[in-house]
């Protein structure tokens, strides 16, 4: 498809979305100028708000490659929720260690080897529901969900409450030398800035220029003739499962080493879900997909300061976000209603 | 704190009431072919608008009204992007649940923990007198009443109307219907509206008895995924399908009651609890039914079902 018409696309896809949104809000009295002008000075007006979409930037973009895997072999992975919860279980498990002897560094890094391998052991699971149990991927990965969620409370407020008294505020913090580093007035650690970036071309360089990226595609665009070449679409599956549960809980990982020092509840802030509907406004390619997820970690970011400057509901960014993601299927569908000939 | 059957009875058809009706508008759906993934934000939004319009009108009935309108919009929505422009139904689901759940936390937040109007109790008369079935089954509000009519109107309609018989043959092979001079898209599109439109009653079941009031969160979230997977596991049946919700409210009342016999255990537990334990009671039927174990299978054949043959794909006109 040449430039024209993907630019044709996003204007599309965007004026009718924001389009929408403006309308509904003009019914309400509420001027979109000034919404749009609020949301920009809570997400780029500053380097310490610009910090903060970062921090939203980089768990959304790696949940978001992990999910270009599976959606590429056709799968559904909608259980990358709970494998963001596993992956920072994961990692609270390594970082909570007593006396290993371990320099700081080896222990984060072991931490984060950890929760890629716990996200990584979550996916496989509902892989292996799919593959060997005939489970539909969406309701494992569900269930899965809500496992990992209730497992979460559990050492919460149970085996690793914090000293003294059982708060959902998350267990103690951990000792200042197992924080990443994060240089005076950031507030993202340039260690995961950086892996999140490494990740990202490895994501775009397997996918794209590989034997193993044209296995998946095939296997997930018809399995049955995959047979045909020697590719085993249902081991595929099951090794895309596992890398994309990996790449959603080293997300987890980052949360717990880099953001919160510590396991809360609501550790995986909805990103898995959020990643979902951002690889599918990018028509399940790999290019769009960081441009996307700063777009949504802007918004995420800059609702914040709805509720307090304006009184309203932070939920409006979802509501964008949303309309843009049905506009883009929208206009998908137009188009190829168009192009088939209708 | 004093259990007796016909109480234990009563509050399980109460907290079933609203999950019954999601499934069976699911039901309805997916039998003629369609997926609507979009039931947990339906049932948000929904509750949402039937509490907002109820408060504003100060009339419980406008309320159901709106809600079930707020839902068959959504599943025209899903219609028009999902069947009629051929897009992924299971994509266009998942984007309208999560915009769905946003717009009612959004619309709805100036009505967030007010006062609001809700169904009163509806004792039917002589009925209601009758020792342990009255308690039981006849004091409840209307829309329990609903949900248990739903159940065989549900089945009598599918499988002894013509109409219902379209609607299958649809779902099953919507080529041969085209070739009997029915149009599939119509049929799909009319029970993806249909079928949205009890989602949405279910939404303003929560919000106008079983939950009253609005919030953020409101109390209902994740039923959707519950009723999403009981029409699956349920066969596609509505009678075993309403079994099924029935299943569900007992796991919800059972982990209220153990919340005050284990207080060593944080009470968090007991309410997300049930969700995995439903989830994976109906994944282990599910396993259960492959196996090739004959003692099983007398047993597991009642919960099985065969998917409706065109579930999910798009059909094309040719």
């Amino acid at each position: 498809m040449n430039i024209i018409m993907q630019i044709r696309r996003i204007v599309l896809i965007s004026v009718l979305a924001l389009g929408a949104v403006s309308l509904l809000l003009i019914l309400l009295g509420i001027s979109p100028l000034t919404i749009g002008i609020t949301l920009a000075k809570g997400s780029i007006f500053s380097w310490l708000k610009f910090n903060h979409v970062l921090s939203v930037w980089i768990p959304l973009l790696l949940c978001s490659c992990g999910l270009l895997f599976t959606f590429r072999a056709g799968l559904w992975n909608i259980g990358v929720e709970g494998q963001v919860i596993c992956g920072a279980i994961g990692a609270t498990l390594v970082l909570r260690l007593d006396n290993t002897g371990l320099p700081p560094a080896a222990l984060l890094s072991l931490a984060l080897f950890s929760s890629f391998l716990a996200g990584g052991l979550w996916g496989a699971l509902a892989g292996l529901l799919k593959t060997k149990g005939g489970v539909n991927e969406i309701f494992g990965g569900l269930g899965l969900n809500f496992v990992a969620q209730g497992a979460v409370l559990w050492l919460i407020l149970g085996p690793w409450k914090r000293a003294g008294m059982a708060s959902m505020s998350g267990t103690d913090l951990f000792p200042r030398e197992l924080w990443m580093w994060i240089p005076p007035g950031w507030r993202v650690a340039p260690a995961a800035m950086v892996l999140v970036i490494i990740i990202f071309l490895l994501t775009s360089l397997i996918l794209n220029a590989s034997q193993f990226g044209l296995k998946i595609k095939a296997a997930g665009f018809n399995p049955q003739a995959s047979r045909l070449f020697g590719i085993r679409p249902g081991l595929v599956g099951f090794t895309a499962m596992s890398i994309g549960g990996g790449l959603a809980g080293l997300a987890g990982g980052v949360q717990v080493s880099c953001v919160y020092h510590r396991l809360i509840p609501s550790i995986s802030s909805g990103y898995g879900y959020l990643a979902l509907l951002v690889v599918m406004l990018a028509g399940y390619k790999v290019t769009p997909v960081p441009i996307i997820c700063l777009l949504f970690a802007c918004l995420a970011a800059g609702s914040i300061q709805l509720p307090i400057t304006l009184q309203i509901d932070s939920s409006l960014s979802g509501v964008i976000q949303g309309a843009l993601v049905l506009s883009g299927l929208l206009v998908y569908g137009l188009q190829q209603g168009k192009s088939r000939g209708h | 704190m004093e259990v007796s059957i016909p109480s234990l009875v009563a509050a399980i058809l109460v907290m079933a009431a609203p999950l019954v009706l999601a499934a069976l508008g699911e039901t309805l759906t997916e039998k003629a072919g369609v997926v609507n993934l979009s039931l947990d934000g339906t049932i948000l939004l929904g509750a949402m608008s039937g509490f907002v319009i109820a408060s504003e009108s100060q009339s419980v009935l406008l309320g159901f009204i709106a809600a079930a309108c707020t839902g068959a919009s959504v599943g025209a929505v899903l219609a028009i992007i999902g069947v009629r422009l051929g897009q992924s139904q299971v994509a266009v689901g998942f984007a309208l649940t999560f915009l769905c759940r946003d717009l009612a936390y959004f619309l709805g937040n100036p009505y967030a923990r007010q006062q609001g109007p809700q169904l009163e109790t509806l004792q039917i008369p002589i009925l209601s007198k009758i020792p342990f079935l009255g308690e039981a089954f006849f004091s409840h509000s209307a829309i329990v009443y609903v949900s248990l009519l739903a159940i065989p109107g549900c089945y009598y309609f599918l499988y002894h109307t013509r109409q219902g018989l379209i609607l299958r043959s649809v779902g099953e092979n919507p080529d041969g219907c085209w070739a009997r001079g029915i149009n599939p898209l119509r049929v799909q599109i009319l029970y993806t509206v249909i079928g949205g439109g009890l989602v949405g009653l279910a939404g303003a079941a929560f919000s106008l008895a079983v939950k009253p009031g609005w919030g953020h969160p409101q109390g209902c979230e994740g039923i959707g995924w519950i009723a999403l997977a009981l029409v699956i596991f349920g066969g596609w049946n509505p009678i075993r399908v309403a079994a099924g919700a029935y299943f569900f409210g007992m796991l919800q009342l059972l982990g209220i009651y153990f919340q005050d016999y284990f207080t060593t255990i944080p009470p968090q537990i007991f309410q997300v609890a049930p969700f995995p334990l439903m989830i994976f009671a109906l994944i282990l039927i599910n396993l259960g039914h492959k196996s090739r174990n004959q003692k099983l299978t007398g047993w597991i054949k009642l919960f099985s079902g065969r998917p409706p043959n065109w579930l999910g794909k798009t059909y094309k006109q040719t």
